[in-house]
């Protein structure tokens, strides 16, 4: 599916306010005033304030039961699954205490915007999460999304969108996007896809397939049939491509596959192995690593082809790399100092500076979106998940396990996704956990799964 | 006596002195059911000579070598097991070979990718010292996607850090 279907319009005004609402004695919506009048304002920087809020997130009603292609028995029963999506994505992350629609009583189409402050209250609600979705009669759904401070009797936000049929759970994320974004005063990550490689079979003969998801698992797709290996895939920021390693000759060679197209192209001729690729933030250039003799260095080239860049010479193995968000800088890990460390340069290859220097072996290293802190595999012993400043300090690990690599980063910077391996059998899952480092959760995936790019925002 | 079998010496030599990085006594697996033999005569049943089956029959185990830990030189056990193997592509001439690198579960993905590349490169540069043209031999790397031994442990990490040659037909 092309990227332009995923979501028409990021448009509800607070005219889109339903009509049925304003019909039924609603109050007429206002443009509220948020930011400066009590409640909830800013941005909430101790986690601790914010992901005990007890939020209630009742079904999304809707103005006219009909039938829609996104789901069977129609408009009531996906309002019920747009808020069960929501209900997921703010408690599978450890951010809140929501209670979800199964567990609440189903408001009516007029209450969207016009709640009974009572009935929440009498649950203990802090916040209430409303919702209402309506079949337009060119086959679309609008969705729309409030956000309530029950104890005020306050409306905090509101959004809306039109999605086709089959998009309807992105504005579910959308919803909960929102809601996470309003209370945490951090950027939103929801709606966003995980490419990865699926794993089945034993150790010794084990077939891996690039595949991707939604954020939470949702619509997954098999992209390759297993008969090559695939390894290590990454989105494209547009979501248009994914750049991964496969052994479809034989060899390892890194190919970029169009999603919309379902072709795919060499990223360079090279008769050497080519493998680790990382695209820059602005999408146009993508950074990979290349075997010559056995010694592995780390080049660019320019999606659009065009002669590659050598960035390091050193005659130890250089590998990978992360571009700040600026795309100004290049995170990366080499063992020219005799083990694997964690090395930044420019993106020209200039200035090659080591940054790890707290014992062990570290590598993997990515770049968070904000800036702020690179994620990478720190080896000492056992393998487990560290981050640490662009300036190498600060370092403290996530996770405690037997072996954890290969982080990627939430689009907002603020959860870091990893894979996990099981001593002996080998087999694989993706996990994922908060800065802190105490909301640690697997990830269901149909199979066993690695190697996980988490993308950006959708937009 | 040794003379006239070179490479039953070094097989005799290589049992006596394994140790520091052995594979462990019973691995590699043993061809199927045929004592090796120095020369290219098969039982009449067996493998083509020069192809991967006679040639890993003949090489007994001695078609792979193993590293330390994050290591990639050839020591002297490595340098016996080359020596037999060129001495099987310079008597089959036409053959071409890849050498597999390969390395175990205890490190991250594309370094271990680098870090096999760099091990079949260095079996690769020992062949082409002892007399095989380069362009005869291939290598590629498997990182830690093919481990041969199963377990999570250092018996079975020491079996898996291998470099090993394939005669391609």
């Amino acid at each position: 599916m092309a990227l332009r279907t995923f979501l028409f319009a990021i448009v509800i005004s607070f005219a889109a306010v339903p009509a049925a609402a304003q019909e039924t004695s609603a109050p007429p919506i206002e443009v509220p005033n948020l930011d400066d009048e009590g409640g909830l304002t800013g941005s909430v920087t101790d986690d601790s304030a914010w992901q005990d809020l007890g939020i209630a997130i009742p079904a999304f009603a809707t103005n006219r039961e009909v039938p829609t292609p996104a789901n069977s028995q129609g408009t009531t029963a996906l309002g019920l699954e747009l808020a069960r999506v929501v209900f997921n994505d703010l408690r599978n992350n450890g951010l809140f205490r929501p209670v979800g629609p199964d567990a609440l009583p189903r408001p009516t189409y007029a209450q969207i915007t016009a709640p009974a402050w009572g009935t929440w209250q009498g649950r203990a609600a802090e916040m209430l999460v409303h919702g209402y979705v309506r079949a337009n009669d060119d086959g679309r759904l609008t969705v729309g999304c409030y956000l309530y401070d029950v104890q005020l009797q306050q409306e905090l936000v509101r959004e809306g969108w039109v999605v086709a049929p089959a998009e309807w759970r992105r504005a579910a994320h959308k919803c909960a996007d929102l809601v996470y974004s309003r209370l945490s005063g951090e950027s939103p990550f929801f709606d966003s896809k995980i490419a990865y490689i699926a794993e089945t079979g034993p150790k010794d003969n084990r077939v891996k397939r690039l595949a991707i998801m939604d954020s939470d698992g949702a619509n997954h797709r098999f992209i390759t049939n297993g008969q090559s290996t695939a390894l290590t895939p990454r989105y494209s920021p547009d979501y248009s491509k994914i750049a991964y390693v496969s052994y479809l000759n034989g060899y390892a060679r890194i190919y970029i596959y169009d999603i919309g197209t379902g072709r795919q192209t060499l990223v360079t001729e090279s008769q050497n192995p080519t493998f680790a690729p990382r695209w820059s933030p602005d999408g146009q250039t993508i950074l990979y690593s290349m075997s010559v003799a056995g010694n592995t260095d780390i080049y660019s080239v320019p999606v659009t082809g065009g002669t590659p860049r050598r960035l390091t010479t050193a005659p130890g193995i250089d590998v990978g790399g992360s571009y700040s968000p600026d795309g100004s800088q290049i995170v990366f890990e080499s063992d020219r100092s005799g083990s694997q460390q964690i090395y930044v340069m420019n993106a020209d290859g200039s200035n090659q500076r080591r940054i790890s220097f707290f014992g062990g072996r570290a590598a993997t290293p990515e770049w968070s979106p904000r800036g702020d802190l690179i994620a990478f595999t720190h080896i000492a012993g056992d393998l487990r998940i560290a981050v640490m400043t662009p300036s190498g300090g600060g370092m403290r690990h996530l996770t405690n396990s037997w072996q954890d690599e290969a982080p990627t980063w939430s689009p907002n910077g603020r959860i870091v996704q990893f894979f996990r391996t099981a001593r002996n059998s080998g087999e694989t899952s993706i996990w994922q956990v908060d800065l802190t480092g105490r909301n640690e959760r697997r990830l269901n995936t149909p199979v066993g799964a690695s190697d996980p790019a988490w993308g950006p925002v959708l937009p | 006596m040794k003379k006239m079998a070179l490479a039953a010496t070094i097989v005799g030599a290589l049992a006596l002195t394994a140790c520091k990085k052995e594979p462990p006594a019973d691995i590699p697996p043993p061809p199927q059911g045929t004592t090796p033999t120095p020369t290219p005569a098969p039982p009449p049943s067996g493998p083509v000579p020069g192809t991967q089956a006679h040639f890993a029959q003949v090489m007994a185990g001695r078609d792979t070598i193993y590293f330390d830990t994050d290591k990639f030189n050839i020591d002297a056990e490595d340098q016996a097991a080359l020596r037999e193997q060129a001495a099987y592509l310079q008597q089959y001439p036409n053959i071409r070979a890849t050498i597999e690198g390969h390395c175990d579960e205890r490190g991250t993905r594309e370094y271990n990718l680098a870090l096999g590349e760099r091990r079949a490169n260095a079996a690769k540069n020992y062949l082409v010292s002892l007399g095989i043209s380069a362009d005869r031999l291939t290598t590629v790397s498997y990182g830690k996607e093919r481990p041969v031994a199963l377990g999570s442990n250092e018996q079975a990490w020491a079996r898996n850090r291998r470099a090993v040659t394939i005669v391609l037909n």
